[in-house]
């Protein structure tokens, strides 16, 4: 530790300001930050700091995601091979674990060597000490794309997000948008062909096999999912990388609550929203439309609704910022992404773009709740005021 | 008139260092005034170095309020101005004579005028802005804070004991400077021994977590202020300052302050006078293998002081704990089991909620700053009626109209000193309200 500690002494030296390598100072820095936490302590203000810092907390939700990544490579390989027409007997775990993780490691480097690349720039160029958002953005990134996206396109879609998403806004914490949904948006609107359909949601499909999803299959006016509930819920279904199982994405979410890293506020209002939505649906019910007929609950296990309410809409940045917000544009995310699902015929998930919807508004609920509180305290002052001049 | 409120919100951070209930008595010869203790005030020197000063004689003035002077604690002579940068001054240093002088204020009949004098009227300050009160001014009430909720904060029956004459005579006085109500707010888990008697009074037990000692979060549930009203407050320590001036005519500025402090080997009550040098309290009394931080006043609001710095005129307290700035390999991984952390990303997280165990802190800022990302969490130790995170904000952008929409003319820094504590990111936001609240005043003229 001490030789560590000596070679990031060495190191800040040289990157003094007027030293050769000033320009690597943030890089430095950030590396450094890593291994030690800074000797600062407070300067102004109160002496003492809860120990938690955002390094921390990105952290937690990082090892939240380990879950969904670990099922995702295996799942990955599951169903290469299920399509194949061999099965997890005759290939044994290892082998489908493998597959998977060749398959998903690509796109984790690829996400994390573009994204932070870009990070380290920025916070080279404006001074700054590099933020950890991108650690988590960038895991998030893979999870939510199909598993054979082209690995440039992924690189486009990274360099956009980052840039165009967030850094030009200001960078952690100034963004409006979610920066790894606006990846996915990018991909989905981009390369329309690559990503949706039947045939990108397995990896190397052998031709014969259906591979669509739950959600095209409803989409395609299906009367229900061929898989089974159990199914859905475990996570055996073909679709991006770490949205398809329930049951890791839960492990996810008591992480993320027991923290208390995301507002259980959002996560709860989601599923409220969605179901309101989905039992309005099966109570007025229609012929024409089995979408509309599908149990409620369904729609939790389908496709990428779980992720997105646990990781996604629980993004403190783009949120509402007010607890009485936080329940109005939770709400409104699940009820959008059931009427998008149901409704329009365009796009079979409605997730993505429910979550960016409610981030563009978020600011305009914040606006009103924080309004509300102004009013009365202007109500107070005008009694007030209308008092003393009656006094008088 | 008795009423109980409970104040719900709110965190109350258990230390180590509780002032043992001893009172001691050190001798210390120098004594200090510090212009930086007064908010918005430019000191104009009244004194110079090797003058005799009595207790009571003014020593320096204000420049935006004439009327106002701040005095001498002791008898003595003035031994140092030090000065900081652009020559600001920072202290002057009076070092004591033992004669124990005093200039007698007996003879002047007006009650605002002798406060003036005698440099009582310092002990006063205002809402909104917690600057010292202009003379011309009258406050729709008085708030006279009866307890400390702060961390380690001391006891006031011990603050207050073997005082109850002058404690009834300070609230006769400073209820005759309100035309409205009195209000003495005490604890209701250690209420006063002695409640003084007074028509205009009205005692208020208050009951929760910190910060409901503080004036702001009071006064919210007493009688909320409102654009343009004023209330003024005072420690119910210095209303005994005000009693003694009008029982024997005379400046005393003697007061009762608790050492406290994980660092601190023997904590305790010291009977000091106001402004006295911290030296011989912690001399020998402190752990000496640790860098240490001195703190006048608490580890949420109080002031940094050297080994042989000075006490601040307001506080009753003086903390000691270490400073904590050396590296910490992997610290904001490993499980740190034996940090202060309210999130639950750390044991004392959930072991806080179980029993409130006492920890031993460090300066350490535990991080890098970095942009505001979590929210919801301020609105958890502030209860007030406030959206801590959008006041933050129009303070960092300087937007004068948002900050009153949001209420600043009813807060303090120490309200969001929780908040800062808390605050992943790093924020310093006490010094970010100080400054909002600062443009405000200029704004308005005050």
């Amino acid at each position: 530790m001490k030789a560590i500690r000596k070679f990031f002494d060495k190191l800040n030296e040289k990157t003094e300001k007027g030293q050769k390598f000033h320009w690597l100072k943030s890089t430095v820095e950030a590396f450094e930050s890593f291994v030690f936490v800074s000797k600062n302590t407070a300067k102004s203000g109160a002496h003492l700091r809860d120990a938690i810092d955002m390094k921390r907390a990105m952290s937690l939700v990082i090892i939240a995601l380990v879950p969904c990544l670990l099922f995702g490579m295996f799942n990955v390989g599951w169903q290469h091979f299920v399509s194949q027409g061999q099965t997890f007997a005759e290939v044994g775990f290892w082998t489908m674990f493998l597959y998977g993780f060749l398959k998903v490691l690509p796109l984790l480097v690829v996400s994390y060597v573009v994204g932070l690349g870009i990070e380290f720039a920025f916070a080279q160029v404006r001074g700054h000490e590099v933020n950890e958002g991108y650690l988590v953005t960038g895991m998030l990134i893979p999870l939510i794309c199909p598993p054979d996206v082209p690995l440039w396109q992924l690189a486009v879609a990274v360099a956009f997000a980052v840039i165009i998403g967030k850094e030009i806004f200001g960078g952690t914490g100034m963004n409006f948008l979610n920066p790894a949904l606006v990846a996915r948006a990018f991909l989905f609107f981009s390369y329309p062909s690559q990503m949706s359909g039947d045939t990108v949601w397995i990896s190397d499909k052998a031709d014969a096999f259906s591979g669509a999803t739950p959600l095209g299959e409803m989409m395609t006016g299906a009367v229900a999912p061929h898989n089974s509930i159990l199914d859905m819920f475990l996570g055996f279904i073909p679709g991006c990388v770490g949205e398809t199982s329930v049951v890791a994405i839960l492990l996810g979410a008591a992480l993320l609550l027991i923290t208390g890293i995301a507002s259980w506020r959002i996560m709860l209002s989601v599923f409220v929203g969605a179901a309101a939505m989905g039992i309005t649906f099966n109570l007025i019910g229609s012929a024409d439309n089995a979408y509309m007929n599908l149990p409620f609950y369904c729609h939790f296990l389908m496709g990428g609704f779980m992720f997105g309410a646990v990781f996604m809409a629980t993004d403190p940045v783009t949120s509402s910022q007010t607890d009485r917000g936080k329940y109005i544009y939770g709400f409104l995310i699940g009820l959008m992404a059931v009427l998008i699902r149901v409704v329009n015929p365009a796009y079979p998930e409605g997730m993505m773009l429910a979550i960016l919807l409610m981030n563009v508004f978020a600011p305009l609920i914040d606006y009103f709740v924080v309004d509300g509180n102004v009013k009365k305290r202007m109500r107070r002052w005008k009694t007030v005021s209308d008092r003393t001049t009656s006094e008088q | 008139m008795l009423r109980t409120i409970k104040i719900n919100k709110g965190l109350d951070i258990s230390l180590f260092g509780k002032a043992n209930e001893v009172i001691c008595e050190k001798k210390t010869d120098l004594y200090a005034l510090k212009p930086k203790d007064f908010i918005g005030m430019t000191p104009k020197l009244l004194v110079e170095e090797g003058d005799k000063v009595k207790a009571g004689s003014p020593v320096f003035g204000s420049k935006e309020k004439p009327e106002i002077h701040f005095v001498s604690p002791v008898s003595g002579i003035v031994k140092a101005v030090m000065r900081g940068e652009k020559r600001a001054i920072e202290a002057i240093i009076i070092e004591e004579d033992g004669t124990n002088e005093s200039v007698d204020f007996s003879a002047i009949e007006d009650i605002k005028e002798k406060l003036l004098a005698s440099g009582c009227w310092t002990f006063i300050r205002q809402r909104p802005y917690s600057v010292i009160p202009k003379t011309d001014t009258t406050p729709k009430c008085i708030v006279i804070k009866g307890f400390d909720s702060s961390p380690l904060a001391p006891d006031y029956n011990i603050l207050l004991k073997g005082e109850e004459k002058a404690f009834q005579k300070g609230t006769e006085i400073i209820s005759k400077l309100t035309e409205g109500k009195v209000h003495l707010n005490v604890s209701s888990k250690c209420p006063l021994d002695f409640i003084p008697s007074c028509e205009k009074l009205q005692v208020n037990y208050f009951e929760g977590k910190h910060p409901c000692g503080n004036v702001s979060v009071q006064i919210e549930k007493l009688d909320p202020i409102n654009k343009g009203e004023r209330i003024w407050y005072i420690d119910a320590t210095d209303i005994i300052t005000v009693g003694k001036l009008f029982l024997t005519g005379k400046y005393v500025s003697d007061k009762i302050v608790a050492l406290t402090g994980g660092e601190v080997k023997q904590t305790g009550y010291y009977k000091i006078k106001r402004g006295a040098c911290i030296k011989p309290l912690i001399e020998e009394n402190v752990s000496t293998t640790k860098h240490l931080r001195f703190i006048s006043g608490n580890v949420l609001t109080g002031t940094k002081v050297e080994a042989d710095g000075f006490m601040s005129f307001y506080d009753n307290q003086i903390t000691v704990i270490s400073e904590g700035d050396n590296y910490e390999p992997f610290g904001w991984i490993l499980p740190g089991f034996k940090k202060f952390s309210i999130s639950r990303t750390f044991p004392y997280g959930f072991l806080r909620l179980i029993c409130n165990k006492p920890v031993k802190v460090n300066a350490n800022l535990h991080g890098g700053k970095r942009a505001f990302v979590f929210t919801g969490e301020f609105e958890k130790v502030l209860p007030m009626n406030i959206y801590p995170m959008q006041l933050i904000k129009a303070c960092i952008i300087e937007d004068i109209d948002q900050m009153e929409q949001l209420g600043i003319y009813e807060i303090d820094s120490e309200d969001f000193a929780l908040c800062e504590v808390i605050d992943p990111s790093k924020t310093e936001i006490q010094q970010i309200i100080r400054n909002g609240l600062e443009l405000m005043r200029k704004e308005m003229g005050e």
